[in-house]
């Protein structure tokens, strides 16, 4: 039973991650109509920016967490601005190869400096150890980021359907010609839109520092479940890529414990399964 | 530069010049000449296709090619941004409605900016529309046709714009709820208003209008005034088609 346990919280923690990024993508997709590529060479940013905060200015876990997503989304607004703006009404197809190209070059980049091996990121002081809950332990770090990383999905979540400005959001998704035309500055928040899905794919890059250690190509190895995790949840859905994201890593968890062989399978799996039967993905709504 | 209040001085609030305007590669408008004087209500009538929302869309500033001159308040706004259009108090009614499907009927009302003081209160606007208060929670697709024009036209008069294009109000709906668009923009008419409207339904044009101008084949061809309506009657039905 130990075990299960174990297996079911590092699905639940892999879940957390799939959750952050296939939310910041989802949001991408709507407001830019791009599929986001770079998106694991971003959060690999995330995971650098605490690393290099740490080691070469002495800034530790807690301000990193706000410090990356914003320097590295910075980053990205800077890409939308002088890249991905010009591709607005082109083919899918334009935004995946330039963003595919910007992620292999970020991190061909960091690969000519730090190699391929882990750099150690500390877990805090403040979430070191762990609890026992009686059927598990259950280490402090790992729990923090599972509840962290629900906080802001939902966060996110609310800010999209319930807010002013979620609804301008939603509404320039639909139709952002007229959105302009009632006085928004659309190319602005399409900016600040991209701006904050590359921020959560950073805040997914900090959490995993201390679990995962920091490598150049930690993003490409995720990225392509996470894209499985969207595809499954559909493109349009907020809710559905957060729901999505965390059922997966428990399914992945599961079958961990269940089947091994299958583990590193069946996300994708699932996502032919998803394919064949409903092609909009589970909460898509139809383009 | 100040607008000037709508109500007391009838100066121009909308000069089009030689406008000529493109889809893409095919060349829609070929010169379209017309003015808006202050608290008027103008009606451009015209067949299908022949130019009349493209000239609204290229006065709001959304249609990507565009030559010629368009001043509001005496500013040049020929290739202005949209948004920086709306901001300066010209507001759109599209076509097709524009109602936004993913937002209740709360955030469509509540979603174009106030632009200037002076725009209708909700309260004013229930008092208009008062099939809308009943519905605020529902899916602003999920409304009638007539409520969703209702909507359309409600979201613009919120924003302090004192300029409205409206785009055939009443394509689609039942007379009863034309004739309700048409009491209405009669009402905004007497609060000083200044409205464009496009029409093809011309009798309903003929309730509201001040004046006519006939498009045809990008170009404006013909215009009068509403009291000259019973003179021009033939050459209308000829325009028209009907």
């Amino acid at each position: 039973m130990q075990a299960l346990y174990a297996q079911l919280l590092v699905g639940l923690i892999n879940g957390s991650f799939y959750a952050l990024l296939s939310l910041g993508l989802a949001v991408i997709f709507g407001m830019l109509n791009i599929i986001n590529f770079a998106h694991g060479a971003l959060y690999m940013m995330g995971a650098f920016c605490a690393y290099f905060l740490l080691n070469l200015a002495g800034i530790g876990y807690w301000p990193a967490l706000i410090i990356a997503p914003i320097v590295v989304g910075i980053f990205g607004m800077i890409l939308e601005r002088t890249m991905l703006q010009w591709l607005s009404g082109l083919d899918h197809l334009y935004g995946l190869l330039l963003t595919f190209g910007i992620a292999l070059i970020v991190q061909g980049v960091f690969q000519n400096y730090f190699g391929s091996s882990g750099l150690p990121y500390a877990i805090p002081d403040e979430l070191k150890g762990g609890m026992n809950l009686g059927f598990m332990f259950l280490p402090i770090y790992r729990g923090w980021v599972v509840v962290f990383s629900l906080i802001v999905c939902l966060a996110t979540w609310y800010l999209i359907e319930k807010t002013r400005l979620g609804a301008n959001l939603r509404a320039a998704t639909e139709n952002p010609t007229l959105v302009r035309a009632f006085g928004i500055n659309v190319p602005r928040m399409i900016t600040l839109t991209y701006g904050l899905g590359v921020g959560l794919a950073a805040l997914a890059g900090v959490l995993s520092a201390p679990i995962n250690q920091v490598r150049p190509l930690m993003g490409a190895d995720l990225i392509i479940v996470v894209f499985a995790v969207v595809v499954i949840g559909g493109m349009g859905s907020i809710m559905g890529s957060i729901i999505t994201g965390f059922s997966l890593g428990v399914i992945e968890g599961l079958t961990k414990y269940f089947y091994p062989e299958a583990s590193n399978t069946v996300v994708f799996v699932l996502m032919v399964l998803v394919l064949l039967v409903k092609p909009t993905g589970l909460t898509g709504r139809a383009a | 530069m100040a607008e000037a209040p709508a109500k007391t001085t009838g100066a121009q609030v909308l000069s089009v010049q030689n406008l000529e305007a493109w889809y893409g590669e095919s060349h829609i408008l070929h010169g379209i000449n017309f003015n808006v004087n202050a608290g008027e209500v103008v009606t451009l009538l015209g067949r299908n296709g022949a130019g009349k929302t493209t000239t609204l869309k290229s006065v709001m500033g959304i249609i990507g090619k565009r030559t010629g001159s368009i001043r509001f308040n005496d500013q040049d706004i020929t290739r202005a941004a949209s948004d920086k259009i709306a901001r300066m108090g010209v507001a759109f009614c599209p076509e097709e409605r524009g109602i936004f499907a993913s937002l209740d009927v709360r955030e469509n009302l509540l979603l174009p900016p106030i632009v200037r003081p002076g725009g209708l209160s909700l309260d004013q606007i229930f008092e208009l529309f008062p099939n809308l208060k009943e519905r605020l929670n529902s899916q602003g697709t999920k409304l009638s046709g007539g409520e969703q024009q209702m909507l359309a036209i409600a979201r613009i008069l919120r924003t302090g714009a004192r300029f409205l294009m409206l785009d055939e109000p009443t394509e689609g709906l039942a007379p009863v709820i034309i004739q309700q668009i048409g009491h209405t923009i009669a009402r905004l008419k007497s609060e000083g208003f200044t409205i464009l409207l496009v029409e093809q339904n011309f009798r309903f044009a003929a309730t509201v209008a001040d004046r006519y101008y006939i498009v045809e084949h990008g170009k404006v061809i013909d215009g009068f005034a509403n009291s000259e309506l019973q003179a021009n009657m033939d050459k209308l039905h000829t325009y028209l088609g009907v």
